[in-house]
């Protein structure tokens, strides 16, 4: 489960370091923006033997490569799918056809390297007009797409208009990146907030995300954590109800029925999947000790 | 095989090394390192593994260390010797 995705710049060991103490929900290693051309081999090189090295404990491991029209798209994924990252991030992704180029030079290093096949994961990031039009079309182009991304600045500039940090603007990309990742049963992952030193603000953007229906949000710095995962807390009532819905849907399940009544409301599958997201929020939150849970069921 | 070209890689920003190669005729190694009495073998010990991986048997390899890990090391030398190598 994840609230937060930070990017660490690839070519910075001393970042690199630090994202193993950072209370990021998952750590994107950047091999694409933050790295020049000329430094693209030495970030490669040295995102690799971090993964290999480095304990960064429970934390996702990502990495964001380089744009599939670049040649070194196919060297970024042997080193880091080699070296242990669970997910690329493919920047730029315009449909399925990105997805099908990634996957099938996945297949071949997973095939060469005697790795799980499917073991890696692709995050898709959406930030281009085309992209958002075909965003169901590259989430469930292959089993491998685990969430899409929103990329809002690269989108803004692509869509001709300013970046704000209302976001109206980004309003209906937004929207429309929710429902295509819902439709495949995949994640949807939140624009990251731009101004890093604006904690309320990046607090405000994540709860009007959270609204929207985002599982996570992007990350350009440290200081946003907290409040993203702030954003993310459940209120106790609905944790309360949370807890109700698993414990009713646990009888109904031993008496062999589908769905029960709880307040006057009827509960099924959906409801559930709800109650145990909530649940894992409540948890990442601390707000829900395994013992506490226990006793309450 | 033996480096004949000189290449870099890294820096000299904290937490990083500054890794120069060029060409010798037996694998020479100079550290420079602010831990060098603790870990001076150690880091020696990295770079004749990287070394040997590569099949780099001739080298002058230089490291100016600010504290880098022994992953950033590893890194940093590999990147130095495959530029090295590139165009050969």
């Amino acid at each position: 489960m994840r609230r937060s995705l930070l990017f660490l710049p690839g070519n910075q060991p001393n970042m690199l370091q630090n994202g193993a103490v950072l209370p990021a929900d998952a750590l994107i290693f950047d091999l694409e923006d933050s790295v020049s051309p000329s430094e693209k081999d030495a970030a490669r090189e040295l995102v690799a033997s971090a993964l290999r090295s480095i304990d960064y404990g429970s934390r996702g491991l990502v990495v964001r490569i380089n744009d599939i029209d670049k040649p070194y798209v196919k060297k970024d994924l042997e080193a880091v799918a080699a070296a242990g990252a669970m997910s690329v991030m493919v920047p730029k992704v315009s449909g399925a056809h990105t997805i099908h180029h990634v996957a099938v030079m996945l297949d071949l290093i997973e095939e060469e390297y005697r790795m799980e096949p499917g073991r890696t994961k692709i995050i898709a990031l959406i930030e281009t007009a085309a992209g958002i039009e075909k965003a169901f079309e590259a989430a469930a182009a292959s089993p491998r797409v685990e969430a899409l991304a929103l990329g809002g600045e690269d989108l803004s500039a692509d869509l001709g208009c300013p970046r704000t940090k209302e976001g109206t603007e980004i309003f209906y990309s937004r929207s429309r990146l929710v429902v295509a990742a819902r439709a495949a049963g995949i994640e949807a992952i939140d624009t990251p907030f731009t101004d890093a030193r604006d904690e309320e603000g990046c607090y405000a953007d994540t709860v009007f995300a959270r609204s929207m229906g985002f599982d996570a949000k992007l990350s350009i710095s440290p200081h946003h954590l907290r409040p993203i995962h702030r954003a993310f807390v459940p209120t106790e009532e609905a944790v309360a109800f949370a807890l109700e819905v698993k414990e009713a849907m646990e009888i109904a399940r031993r008496e062999g029925r589908g769905a029960v009544s709880l307040r006057g409301k009827m509960i099924d599958l959906p409801v559930l999947k709800q109650a145990e997201r909530t649940i894992e929020l409540a948890r990442a939150s601390g707000m829900l000790a395994a013992e506490k849970e226990g006793a309450l069921l | 095989m033996k480096l004949t070209k000189e290449a870099r890689a890294g820096t000299l920003e904290s937490g990083d090394v500054l890794v120069i190669v060029g060409p010798s005729e037996s694998l020479d190694i100079r550290v420079e390192s602010p831990v060098i009495r603790q870990f001076g073998e150690s880091i020696r010990q990295s770079v004749r593994d990287v070394a040997a991986s590569l099949g780099v048997t001739g080298g002058a390899i230089s490291l100016e260390d600010q504290g880098a890990l022994d992953c950033t090391i590893r890194a940093r030398l590999t990147t130095a010797i495959k530029r090295s190598l590139a165009d050969e």
